[in-house]
């Protein structure tokens, strides 16, 4: 009876509302390549870390006071003596922090196993709009607490719209509405952080996901899963996304969880790189603080800002760092997707892209000494070299034959080929012949048995 | 806007040169769960500090919940009986006062844990040492130039700098103590180290519920991750 009724029940909905095609289309029916590895789970984390930041939010915009003479002792208000208001503070900082770390991965993913390109360009372009939604929101959103970091990173990134030619000084007004960072600038980044960000930020999130499902979801071996369909229409090696990623992605979530718990109740301030020591003084106009510095996820674009000795070339070079990004599916002309089965060139280029790309987080966070300058100025070079050269290189470089079908999700150490990996194996065996790892081994073993004896068999 | 540049440029350098000059920092072993610790060094606060600097986030019935003290004992050592217990730990000194006789007005000690940080306060509270060019009599070995004249120097007794000659310019390289105080050298570090452990405390009153708190959760989302792992591998024995 009960089943009955549910299924009329159903019945009735998707009579009127497309729920049953709608949940079989994005989740029960759509087959997703069966070997994501820890790489994949960041769009999901993204997508939780958003919501976190929403629900968060809220309950913070409930009892912040967007005005330049309350808005630093309402934070503190929020600290002290709203219930569970450092809880729900240290969350929403955390999370930003976690929102770029998350999508900064999510990216390399792309980067790595080439998901960017063809038939998903949409899907990274959507993405990286996401992506610059992001950093509107996070900037906006760190003047609120209106600490002296809060100010002074405020003033100087929005003076640098003043260095465009002709309309650079109105435009820097247009965004502060006073001639330095005030109380209007306050209200109208509070206006856009709570309500205009978060809602294009949603729409594209549906977008990004829309056009995902459209073309379907790349993996690490690169291949097109929908090319190999058997009899009834799906993919040979696709799985559907519910059940099978919806317990995989439960269980990155709990990790990650743990992890952002760690942060949240031990380290919220995470050595000045999440909430800067300089922001816990309230802002004042009058007096510049030692050091200004932005958040670590606005660094690397920061120092490259700072490479350039012109203000204007600055600001077009940084400019140009976010922009390039955009570029990417047509910079990068190999057919050959993911970084197994594509050349040496592609991979150093990579490498070497990864190391300047966080050389210059680094540096971002430092004050400037002549040795940072000219190491600043390697690494934007460096990064800049990689997109530029992509074209080229990658028409140059030798790739391996792509496979007709999906292999591991990660490939075990013993199949891996290179010079770089035998060297890892070598080490690797070497060190399972010394003593202290044996001892260590058989200490393991004997807690495992242990914990088996004990703790997973049921008693009589 | 070039103003501005010049501004952050030469705070940088100043910046770099202020913190070669100055001594190294004196770490402080601070425990916030030492509640007695923390409850001395509110005591020390309200005789020695409170006459000049503020702390408007914190409110005499809090500290005294969190010290598990209650109102009459808060009376007795840090509030004074004329006080109203909800109230924050409010100075007396009107703000154009201390304008006239110190040039700046003492900031509010609500973060200045955070800002600053824990080791900083220890090494600045300890730092004074006589310097007859100032106004105040003093000088401090951390934070130079400083307007806030050495309230301690009663208990620490006044320490006299070491200077060495270092490429033509005199270096300040440590302090002695030329007469002593009321209390001996430990007993003055304990003493310090009471007060920076209070305004630790101070700057995130959160903080005992968070630590507290911390492991339970964290231990609850392992336990998670233990059983989701399991549910994963329940349901992923047919795929290969």
């Amino acid at each position: 009876m009960a089943l009955e009724k549910d299924k009329s029940l159903l019945g009735w909905i998707d009579e009127r509302f497309p729920l049953t095609s709608f949940w079989n289309e994005h989740l029960a029916k759509y087959y997703a390549p069966k070997n994501f590895n820890f790489l994949y789970f960041f769009g999901s984390l993204a997508l939780l870390v958003l919501v976190n930041q929403i629900v968060t939010g809220i309950f913070l915009a409930m009892n912040y006071k967007p005005d330049a003479s309350l808005a630093f002792d309402s934070i503190e208000y929020i600290m002290r003596d709203v219930n569970w208001g450092w809880l729900i503070r240290y969350m929403h900082s955390t999370g930003s922090s976690a929102f770029f770390i998350v999508v900064y991965l999510h990216m390399f993913r792309a980067l790595f196993y080439g998901s960017f390109k063809k038939p998903r360009e949409l899907v990274w372009l959507f993405g990286m709009v996401i992506f610059l939604l992001l950093m509107a929101e996070a900037f906006m959103g760190y003047l609120l607490p209106w600490g002296q970091m809060s100010f002074w990173g405020a003033q100087v990134i929005i003076s640098l719209f003043g260095a465009i030619p002709v309309i650079g000084e109105d435009l820097a007004q247009l965004i502060r509405g006073d001639y330095v960072v005030a109380d209007a600038t306050l209200n109208r980044f509070f206006a856009f952080h709570v309500i205009a960000i978060p809602l294009a930020l949603l729409g594209l999130v549906v977008l990004h996901l829309a056009a995902l499902h459209t073309v379907g979801s790349s993996n690490p071996d690169g291949i097109e899963i929908k090319k190999n369909k058997d009899e009834n229409g799906i993919p040979r090696d696709g799985i559907p996304l519910h059940p099978y990623y919806t317990v995989k992605d439960l269980f990155a979530v709990s990790v990650f969880l743990t992890v952002f718990a760690l942060i949240v109740f031990y380290m919220p301030e995470f050595g000045g790189y999440f909430l800067e020591h300089a922001n816990f003084e309230p802002a004042d106009p009058l007096r510049t603080p030692e050091h200004i510095a932005p958040v670590w996820y606005f660094t690397p674009f920061y120092s490259v800002l700072r490479a350039v000795p012109d203000k204007l070339g600055g600001v077009i070079a940084m400019g140009s760092a976010v922009a390039v990004l955009f570029a990417l599916p047509w910079l990068d002309r190999g057919e050959v997707k993911s970084i197994r089965y594509r050349g040496d060139l592609f991979k150093i280029a990579l490498v070497l892209f990864v190391i300047s790309f966080i050389g210059l987080g680094i540096l971002g966070t430092r004050p400037v000494t002549p040795t940072s300058t000219i190491l600043a100025r390697l690494f934007s070079l460096l990064y800049f070299a990689f997109f530029l050269s992509l074209p080229f290189l990658s028409r140059l470089e030798k790739t391996k034959p792509v496979p007709e079908r999906l292999g591991h999700s990660i490939i075990p150490l013993a199949e891996r080929e290179g010079w770089h990996w035998r060297w890892i194996r070598n080490g690797l065996a070497w060190l399972q012949t010394t003593p202290i790892y044996r001892c260590l081994q058989s200490q393991c073993w004997q807690c495992i048995e242990i914990i088996k004896k004990n703790c997973c068999k049921t008693k009589p | 806007m070039k103003i501005l540049f010049a501004i952050v440029i030469l705070g940088l350098t100043f910046c770099a040169q202020a913190s070669e000059g100055a001594l190294p920092l004196a770490e402080a072993e601070v425990d916030v769960f030492d509640l007695p610790s923390v409850h001395r060094g509110a005591a020390y606060f309200a005789d020695y500090c409170m006459g000049c600097h503020t702390i408007k986030h914190l409110r005499y019935s809090r500290l005294a919940k969190d010290l598990k003290l209650t109102e009459a004992e808060l009376r007795r050592d840090v509030l004074g009986e004329g006080g109203k217990f909800h109230d924050s730990l409010l100075s007396a000194l009107d703000r154009e006062d201390a304008l006239k006789w110190f040039a700046v007005a003492p900031p509010d000690l609500s973060l200045i844990a955070r800002a600053r940080g824990a080791d900083w306060l220890y090494s600045y509270l300890k730092g004074f040492y006589a310097d007859s060019t100032r106004g105040t009599g003093v000088n401090n070995a951390v934070f130079k130039d400083v307007a806030m004249p050495n309230v301690f120097w009663e208990l620490q007794g006044l320490q006299k700098p070491v200077f060495k000659k270092h490429d033509g310019s005199e270096v300040l390289v440590g302090l002695e103590l030329a007469g002593e105080g009321k209390m001996s050298p430990q007993q003055f570090d304990r003493a310090m180290l009471d007060l920076v452990n209070f305004l630790v405390y101070a700057a995130e009153p959160g903080q005992f519920d968070r630590l507290r708190l911390g492991k339970y959760v964290v231990f609850a989302l392992l336990f998670l991750s233990v059983i989701l792992y399991k549910l994963k591998k329940a349901y992923w024995t047919d795929i290969h």
